[in-house]
This record gives C-alpha cells, sequence and structure tokens, in this order.
C-alpha cells in the first residue's frame, strides 16, 4: 500500500497563543513494500510526521493518500479505523501498553476491536506470536510476568496480528540489549522480506539505517531534508554533522582516516567488513 | 591503596511472586572515584542492583556497606544522600515546572534552606552548562537537556555517588555524549564516583572497570581491555563489543598489519598512522 504525502502542513495548537508549526511543505511517497528509514534529531517533525501515516493526526494544510484514502486538510473523516487496521504503528516503549491478564487476550484485543471474531482472532495471535519468535505457551501467562525483552515482542505482535500492511516502527529497539536489538531488527526486516510489508523505521541509529533501509528521508526542522538511497545520504557525511545529525561508525571513521592520514576513499562504506577492505586498498593505493 | 566506598556481600534478591532469584549470592566492591560500567543482558539483574544499592529494594540475604555503613532501613536516609541517581526516561524524572524548580526539588526535600538553595541551583546548573535555561518549561527542552538537567538535580545534593541507570539509552547520539561528558567533567571536579548501568559498549569501554553480569550473577569484573578479550563470549552473553575492536578484527583478517583489540578509534588511527607512515 502506497502512502503518498502532499504539501502537508501541521500546527500544534492552531490558532492559539501556542501554536507551533511542526511540519510544512512536506512531499513524500512512500512505495508500496519499501523499506524507509526516517532521521532527525529530536524537534525536527520525525514523530509528528509518524502520528501522520495512520491518520491519528491529521494535516492543517494539504493532503495524505493512504492505500485508496485521502485525509484532506479541513475534511472531517470518517471510518478511520481500515487505515489503522492497515497501517500499525509500533510505538517507543510499546510494552507500557500491555492491559490485559493474558498474553493472548492483549493479542486479540487489536483484531476483534477490527471485528475479528473471537476464535479468528486467537489464531492470529497464536502466527503473531510465532513471527516474534516466542513460545507458544506464553499465551497463558500474564504479560506482566514477563522479563522486559519479552513485553516488548508481545506488544509487537499485538500489532502483527492486525495484519497490517505498513509497519511504521519509532525507535522499537530503545532500551533493549544488544543481541534483543540485532534479534528484533532482524525478524521486521525478514517480515518485511517474506511477507512484503512496507516499513517505515524511525530511528537514532544510522547503522540500522544503513543496514535495513532502501531509503533514506532526512527530516529537519519540520520539512524534508533529503531523500536517497543509504549510499546517496552518506556520500556527504559532513553535511549531515554540520546538521547536528550523526553518520554510522564506519562512515566516520572514515572521515577521521582522511583527516589524519590524507588518505582518499571512493565511497561511503557502510559495513564493517566493506571498511576493512577500502582500508587496505586505500593503503596500498597510497604506497604508490 | 584505593578506599573501599562500596561493597556488596553475598547479596541474594528475589521479587515478590517469582521463581527465580534477580541477584544471587552477588559481591563485589566499588572504590572512590571510578568510574565503574556494569553491563549485562535485559534481565540480567543490573537495574536491580542500582535499586538495591539506593535501598529502594532490599536484599534478603547478604549485606551493602556504603561509606562503612551498612545499608539497612534505619540509614537508608543517610545513604540516600550520598547516592544520587538519573534513571533512564528523561520525561519521568522532571517534577518541576520550570529548570530551577526541578533541581530545587530534592534540595526542599531535604531541608536545604532558601539562600543555600539558590546558591546550589545555579552553581549544579551552570555544571551541566544549563545556567541559560533558568526558567524554561521542560517541554522546550531535548532529552541530552533533560537528562543534563536531573544530574544537576543530583549535583545539588553534593553526593558522592552518582547511579547512571541506562540513563543515555533513549537519548540520540549527541544527546548521549552530551550527557557522558557532563559526568567526566564533574567527576574529575568533585572526586566522585560513577557507576553506570548500560548497554553502550563504547560507553563501557571507556569506564575503569566493567562488571558484567549474567543471570542475577557476576560473570565476569576487570578492566575493559580484559573485559573486551572475551569477544564470543560476549556475544553468547547478548552483549557486542566496540566497534574498534570490530573493525582491528577485520582489518587483520583483509591482511593489514596491524595489532588486535583496540579499544578507542583513537587508538586505531593512531595505528593505522604509524604503518601508512612506513609503507
Amino acid at each position: 500500500m502506497r502512502i503518498t504525502l502532499e504539501d502537508v502542513e501541521y500546527r500544534y495548537q492552531a490558532n492559539t497563543p501556542f501554536e507551533h508549526l511542526a511540519l510544512y511543505d512536506v512531499n513524500l511517497s512512500i512505495d508500496s513494500g519499501s523499506y524507509t528509514a526516517i532521521i532527525g534529531h529530536t524537534g525536527s517533525g520525525k514523530s509528528t510526521l509518524l502520528q501522520h501515516l495512520n491518520a491519528l493526526l491529521k494535516p492543517t494544510k494539504g493532503r495524505i493518500i493512504i492505500g485508496d484514502r485521502t485525509i484532506e486538510a479541513g475534511r472531517k473523516e470518517k471510518q478511520l479505523r481500515s487505515i489503522r487496521q492497515k497501517v500499525g504503528i509500533v510505538f517507543q516503549f510499546p510494552e507500557h501498553q500491555l492491559f490485559d491478564e493474558t498474553v493472548e487476550k492483549d493479542i486479540c484485543f487489536g483484531p476483534m476491536n477490527f471485528g475479528v471474531s473471537e476464535a479468528d482472532a486467537k489464531v492470529l495471535a497464536r502466527k503473531a506470536i510465532q513471527h516474534v519468535g516466542l513460545a507458544e505457551d506464553i499465551l497463558e501467562k500474564s504479560p506482566f510476568d514477563l522479563s522486559g525483552g519479552q513485553m516488548r515482542r508481545v506488544a509487537i505482535a499485538g500489532v502483527l496480528a492486525m495484519e497490517p500492511d505498513v509497519l511504521v516502527l519509532d525507535e522499537p529497539t530503545a532500551g533493549l540489549d544488544p543481541r534483543g536489538r540485532k534479534e528484533i531488527m532482524d525478524m521486521f526486516y525478514d517480515l518485511h522480506k517474506k511477507r512484503g510489508i512496507s516499513t517505515i523505521l524511525v530511528t537514532h541509529s544510522m547503522e540500522d539505517a544503513a543496514k535495513y533501509a532502501d531509503e533514506i528521508v532526512i527530516m529537519h526542522q519540520g520539512s524534508v531534508f533529503k531523500k536517497g538511497s543509504p549510499q546517496e545520504i552518506f556520500s556527504d557525511p559532513v553535511q549531515l554533522l554540520e546538521l547536528g545529525l550523526d553518520v554510522p561508525d564506519t562512515v566516520r571513521f572514515q572521515l577521521k582516516l582522511q583527516k589524519e592520514l590524507g588518505i582518499r576513499f571512493d565511497k561511503p562504506c557502510l559495513n564493517i567488513d566493506d571498511l576493512a577492505i577500502e582500508i587496505d586498498k586505500a593503503m596500498k593505493r597510497g604506497n604508490r | 591503596m584505593r578506599k573501599k566506598l562500596v561493597s556488596l556481600e553475598n547479596i541474594k534478591f528475589k521479587y515478590e511472586g517469582q521463581k527465580n532469584f534477580a541477584l544471587n549470592d552477588v559481591s563485589f566492591d566499588i572504590y572512590e572515584g571510578e568510574w565503574l560500567a556494569i553491563v549485562g543482558h535485559n534481565g540480567s539483574g543490573k537495574s536491580t542492583l542500582a535499586k538495591l544499592l539506593n535501598g529502594l529494594q532490599f536484599a534478603q540475604t547478604g549485606t551493602i556497606t556504603v561509606n562503612d555503613k551498612v545499608l539497612t532501613e534505619e540509614t537508608v536516609w543517610d545513604v540516600r544522600r550520598q547516592i544520587g541517581m538519573v534513571f533512564q526516561n528523561p520525561d519521568n524524572q522532571f517534577v518541576g515546572t520550570t529548570v530551577q524548580d526541578d533541581v530545587a526539588f530534592g534540595l526542599e526535600n531535604v531541608g536545604v534552606p532558601q539562600e543555600v538553595m539558590v546558591e546550589r541551583v545555579q552553581n549544579a546548573l551552570s555544571k551541566v552548562k544549563m545556567s541559560k535555561f533558568l526558567n524554561q518549561e521542560p517541554h522546550h527542552l531535548s532529552g541530552g537537556q533533560k537528562q543534563r538537567i536531573a544530574i544537576a538535580g543530583v549535583v545539588a545534593l553534593q553526593p558522592n555517588i552518582i547511579i547512571l541507570d541506562e540513563a543515555t539509552s533513549m537519548l540520540d547520539p549527541r544527546g548521549r555524549e552530551e550527557v557522558l561528558e557532563t559526568v567526566r567533567e564533574l567527576m574529575q571536579e568533585k572526586a566522585l564516583t560513577v557507576i553506570s548501568i548500560t548497554h553502550d559498549l563504547e560507553e563501557a569501554a571507556k569506564a575503569d572497570r566493567i562488571i558484567v553480569m549474567n543471570k542475577g550473577q557476576l560473570y565476569r569484573e576487570g578492566t575493559p581491555r580484559d573485559i573486551f578479550k572475551m569477544e564470543k563470549e560476549l556475544i553468547e552473553l547478548g552483549l557486542d563489543i566496540p566497534f574498534s575492536i570490530k573493525l582491528s578484527k577485520a582489518l587483520q583478517k583483509n591482511g593489514v598489519a596491524i595489532d588486535y583489540g583496540h579499544l578507542t578509534e583513537e587508538e586505531l588511527v593512531k595505528d593505522l598512522c604509524e604503518l601508512h607512515s612506513k609503507m
């Protein structure tokens, strides 16, 4: 399902003394089946943007086309439920939203809310719990008896059980240990590949953006600053650093070497093995 | 000989209704003036340790001694005045409506007189470089700024020890560096002892000492250099190794003639410089 934003503006508390322009002139198109990372620092408009993707917020100007629905500024919208079922958002620390007696009931809540029968919801819950890499016997337990990492997975399963076409992830691994982080990111990538779920990842981790995304969108001061493949985005690291953004460790290290050793690299390296090869080449070149 | 500031002896702790011990026979010492990083997978007992050190929970068996005083329900108020904690979520620890009110909150609680309070608040805020924000409201601040305010609130109480309980895990890389740099400077100036509970292995690499927790037990303690030698083991424990070590390993694999095990990028750049000049 394709999502297109046209000239989107969003003002918080419009027409009050507290009015605040959070987004303006946002034009963006997210293709069906793509993996997009949205980066930008605190206050750049990332969180406001992501709440538009399933109409939790409606633009104060412009329009958003989500599949076959158009959300237009100033128009009253009805039946937003179907959009919320198709676009699932995993918020930061989603385990804070767990509430029910058992894991199964908690996961079933979403689908049943969208009109799925209890029996069907249970089937979906079983599938979802497998997707997040947990054993089925966890379904009977109270979500509050689980470890932090398990709770996170259960909360994610609750979103997956709605079988969304688009998955929006807001810092999904914050607070997890390195293994948990990798497992969760790999799981989302797997779902993206195998089931063609469009994935939109909001992250501070430039490593994750570079590793998983086909396309990176940089938000800056409420608007889209730049959009491109990881290679394109990180080919001008100095610009990103000037904006107050980070670059992957590998790219930052390349910059250091260029400065200290005066060696040149042909391209930004986005993983460690690639960087090691390029350093080796660059050092040998320097010899001649 | 360095002075022992905190001692944990045979600490056992179980949360109510849980089968397993969150901490199972843990003993170690913390020395005055050191930066101690405590790392471990989710659920390894790290945060429970922090709660016990500050008397938010009490161990079922074993003793904790802080500055020669055994931590009990009677001494907990004394001990808390020596230990300041900074928690994970910047939004959960802001209690005041303005920056200065927030920093003053802890001082009010311990009955510091008004004149002293004003001075300590200003001092603490200048230490974390937030003096300009005295009357700002919290929602105008970034996560890193909020955490620096939280640190100011702790510093104003003049503790000997600061515990950072994953205090940088919700911040962006810049905010993280801001906060760590602030704590490093304070540590130098005020001879503080820092206990940092963290998943950030780059941060742990800069500590004086690391404790690795696993399943409620102390798995290993040592200098960063010792700890990161157990690379594979660390990854099996759900942890990771710093970027510079991974890169030097990959370079060796590609036949670049350098040593291995660089704890910081600076060390690695230096070695590569030397090699480059010889080529």
